[in-house]
């Protein structure tokens, strides 16, 4: 009556902590449904132009405005030129700056964002520092900028190179502040729990400190952040091509596509619902994939 | 001599257009829509176009222009010329001879004093009046007697006819306005709304920004005219909006200024309700080429400067080649469709002074090819960009944030391309393109580029000062601190002359003879400027409006006393 089950005694394998998000991961449809769309939009634009050769920039004035066909699958805009290419032309544009200047943003954010919320000297200075950048008109400091630097930058990297650049290093730079908000509130609220205190006790330093316990527990706002920064960047560089500070007008992004096409909205709309479409499903196949992340990564949630 | 056969074309069109019309308010209705709404009647107030516009229905000039940019009377008996004495011989003075007996819409006589009062009212040191340029020059205005005004100029005024002269300048009545000048000018609102005037039409309600109800001016001199009982002046939407409520509902009869994408220009007239009307002025959408180097290797403040003459772009046989590979029709069809035609010339309009330069219209590819063989541009190494001497030829192409011109941009290129010029684009925020700004390096004036695009146009029908733009010492450079309207930096002393020779002629054929020779010589003698597409006024009118003809040297309604109704 009193023997203990043996079975319950038996210890479980070793099982690494990504293998355990991985498989909290997996029960997220949404977020599988994400990932999946993401491969593919991420496919598509990486290996179909190896398929799809036709130049997106290439002008065919005989073939302007034309619909759906076999020659040209998405048709093509008021200069002839084929949609489909530039479509793809556009996303590898658009994903590579909306990537891009969200991981410098997130970078920029979370080490303001814990520096000011966990060392209490630092606050001070940080924050005021992220009121001045909150504070400071966005246009005519990128116009400032892009008269400064582009035209040292092209000559150094060609014109599409330093331009990139430019545009990803400027809204990186415009965009930590939300970020560094957030993770300092968190931060602050984290600081004071007891497993902190408990693990001050025992000495761990500073540094062990933040990446161990603080940054693992503020990951989940991080990740919605980051994930909702591809979405602004994305939209950002379309605002810059449009004002005529981003890419020359003929390097096609997808933002330059929908702006290109919306005088024409009423007459060949399906101009302006790609280019919307892959924006829209590229940042909120994104956002799901944030939301699984979090899920996965919060350990209170894990394994529920 | 010229006048004489505009004042006779303006009788014909008096004396045809009655048969048409029945008489005064048998027409009922018509409906004007503005994209831009009213503010104000009086042009003196306001520099928008809509209100002066929309002003010229009721406050008339002494004298307007035609759709040909030529002089018409309107109040006056006749057009004051060297021959019938109006003008003196120093070009000083000039005197307006009004018609005897005409009234005021209060039944008022109309005076010379009026025009006297006018001329204190805009010239008024306190008053800031928008309308200020038209009476530049004037040393005073006097009535001689009820009927005769006599303008003074300080210096002798070859084109003198400016005060008084087109919708910017009507006519105030002295009676209504003489308690609103100077400071007092803007809080005169019930004159402003409702001014008294000798148009066809009279205010019966104003509301600001919104809407403007008129009817016929039972004083108008014309006792047939208007055929319209009652006009609506309804403001505010856009230009898609306007051409729709024309084009396709039917709701308006006038839709003013309806610049829109050609495709749904064609579009919309499939609708069936309307048609749009064009008419063309001076504003002309060109290819500037840069004669100085922009290279930033070249220090700064030698950079662009005449002191390094552009190493691709100085050969003639080069810019020449890069103008034949243009197709404009094709440029217009996309850009402009009926708002927009072909050109050659810098100065397309007046009929008077344009030049009869159209080699350009026709592409030729292969033409622009052999000419740049023949300039030493051979692709040696294979690479399908010609180059000469370890030089490639390649070229910066900048202009303006514009959809249109972006559009431009790209089938100019691959032009470009297909005669082995390289291209690299460039575009600039329109507030810093033509911001002027010294310190920036992206201002048209400063070029750092080695071609660029853009419109512009002059201002009335006079072409002198415009011409006179393209000589030596109008180049922007760092001692003008970059200002100046020879944005190419153009330098031919025999133009400087021409120009000299232009100021000092009166004969208005030899200055039209000048100005074409001074057009061709920026144009197809030198290629320096490369004209593509002469951008027209675009509006739409209900089919079963009549007797609109669109003008784009004076108000666009300023024939609205000759509308009527098709029935």
């Amino acid at each position: 009556m009193t023997e203990a089950p043996a079975t319950l005694t038996l210890p479980r394998p070793p099982r690494s902590q990504w293998r355990d998000v991985w498989d909290q991961f997996k029960t997220h449809k949404g977020a599988i449904v994400g990932l999946t769309v993401f491969a593919l939009i991420l496919g598509a634009v990486l290996i179909g132009p190896l398929i799809w050769t036709i130049d997106p920039t290439t002008v065919n004035l005989r073939a302007r405005n034309q619909g759906f066909s076999a020659a040209h699958p998405l048709g093509t805009d008021q200069l002839g030129r084929d949609l489909l290419a530039r479509v793809m032309a556009g996303g590898k544009v658009s994903i590579a700056v909306g990537m891009t200047a969200m991981s410098l943003s997130i970078l920029l954010g979370t080490t303001i964002g814990v520096l000011a919320g966990y060392f209490r000297r630092l606050e001070g200075p940080l924050m005021r520092l992220t009121d001045l950048f909150l504070a400071l008109p966005l246009l005519p400091l990128l116009l400032l900028m892009v008269t400064l630097f582009r035209e040292p930058l092209s000559r150094s990297f060609g014109p599409e190179g330093g331009i990139f650049l430019l545009i990803v290093c400027a809204i990186g730079a415009t965009s930590w502040m939300q970020t560094a908000r957030i993770v300092r509130g968190e931060v602050l609220a984290i600081k004071e729990r007891e497993f902190v205190l408990a693990a001050r006790s025992i000495g761990t330093p500073a540094r062990r400190m933040v990446t161990r316990h603080v940054l693992p527990n503020v990951l989940s706002p991080i990740m919605v952040s980051a994930t909702l920064g591809i979405a602004a960047a994305i939209i950002t560089e379309s605002a810059l091509s449009f004002l005529g500070l981003g890419f020359p007008p003929d390097f096609p992004t997808w933002g330059r596509l929908l702006y290109d096409a919306i005088d024409q909205m009423q007459l060949y709309p399906w101009r302006v619902i790609i280019p919307g479409i892959a924006i829209s499903l590229t940042v909120l196949s994104v956002n799901y994939i944030g939301d699984g992340l979090r899920d996965a990564l919060d350990p209170r949630i894990r394994g529920r | 001599m010229k006048l004489k056969t505009a004042l006779m074309g303006a009788a014909a069109s008096l004396a045809f257009a009655p048969a048409a019309l029945a008489e005064r308010g048998s027409d009922g209705e018509v409906r004007i829509l503005y994209s831009q709404a009213v503010s104000t009647m009086n042009a003196y107030l306001s520099s928008g176009t809509k209100d002066v516009e929309v002003g010229s229905l009721v406050l008339e000039p002494l004298a307007g222009f035609n759709e040909k940019g030529e002089v018409i009377p309107r109040l006056v008996t006749e057009i004051p010329s060297l021959e019938n004495g109006g003008i003196a011989e120093d070009m000083k003075s000039i005197t307006w001879k009004l018609i005897p007996g005409l009234l005021w819409s209060d039944g008022s006589p109309f005076t010379a004093h009026d025009a006297v009062f006018t001329a204190e009212y805009c010239m008024h040191p306190e008053g800031g009046c928008a309308q200020l340029a038209r009476y530049e020059g004037i040393e005073k205005v006097e009535a001689v007697d009820d009927l005769t005004v006599k303008i003074t100029y300080k210096d002798a005024k070859p084109n003198p006819f400016t005060a008084f002269v087109g919708a910017t300048s009507p006519i105030l009545q002295k009676a209504q306005f003489q308690n609103c000048l100077g400071p007092a000018a803007s809080s005169c609102t019930d004159q402003n709304f409702k001014p008294i005037g000798t148009g066809p039409f009279r205010v019966t309600e104003f509301r600001t920004n919104d809407t403007v109800m008129l009817e016929a001016n039972p004083n108008y001199r014309d006792p047939a005219k208007p055929a319209f009982a009652t006009a609506l002046v309804k403001g505010g939407g856009d230009a898609t909006a306007a051409a729709r409520a024309v084009m396709e509902t039917g709701e308006f009869d006038y839709a003013w200024n309806t610049q829109i994408a050609p495709e749904i220009q064609a579009q919309m007239e499939q609708g069936g309700t309307g048609k749009f009307v064009n008419a063309f002025g001076t504003l002309v959408e060109r290819i500037e080429m840069n004669m100085t180097d922009p290279s930033p290797e070249l220090p700064e403040g030698e950079r662009a400067t005449a002191k390094h003459p552009h190493p691709i772009l100085s050969d003639i046989r080069v810019r020449k080649a890069l103008s034949m590979a243009i197709d404009r029709q094709i440029l217009v069809e996309i850009g402009y469709g009926n708002a927009g035609r072909a050109t050659c010339n810098l100065v397309p309009a007046p009929e008077f002074f344009a030049s009869d330069n159209t080699d350009c219209l026709t592409q030729d590819v292969e033409g622009a090819k052999a000419l740049l063989e023949e300039a030493g541009w051979t692709d040696s190494d294979g690479d399908g960009v010609r180059d000469k001497d370890g030089r490639k030829l390649a070229l910066l192409y900048q202009t303006s944030v514009n959809a249109i011109r972006q559009d431009f941009q790209s089938i100019i290129k691959q032009w470009w391309n297909d005669i082995g010029v390289e291209v690299e684009l460039k575009t600039v925020d329109p507030s810093v393109f033509f911001g002027g700004d010294a310190g920036s390096p992206d201002t048209f004036q400063k070029f750092y580029a080695d071609v660029e695009m853009y419109a512009n146009n002059f201002d009335g029908t006079d072409p002198e000062p415009y011409l006179a733009q393209y000589t030596c010492e109008k180049a922007p450079r760092p001692e003008t601190q970059w200002q100046g309207e020879n944005v190419n930096r153009f330098c031919d002393p025999a133009y400087d002359a021409l120009v000299a020779e232009l100021v000092r002629t009166r004969e208005m054929d030899k200055r039209a003879e000048i100005a074409k020779t001074l057009n061709d010589m920026l144009t197809k003698d030198s290629y320096v400027v490369v004209p593509l597409v002469d951008r027209g006024r675009l509006s739409a009118h209900a089919n079963t409006l009549g007797g609109v003809v669109l003008n784009t040297w004076d108000s666009e309604l300023w024939n609205a006393s000759d509308w009527y109704r098709i029935k």
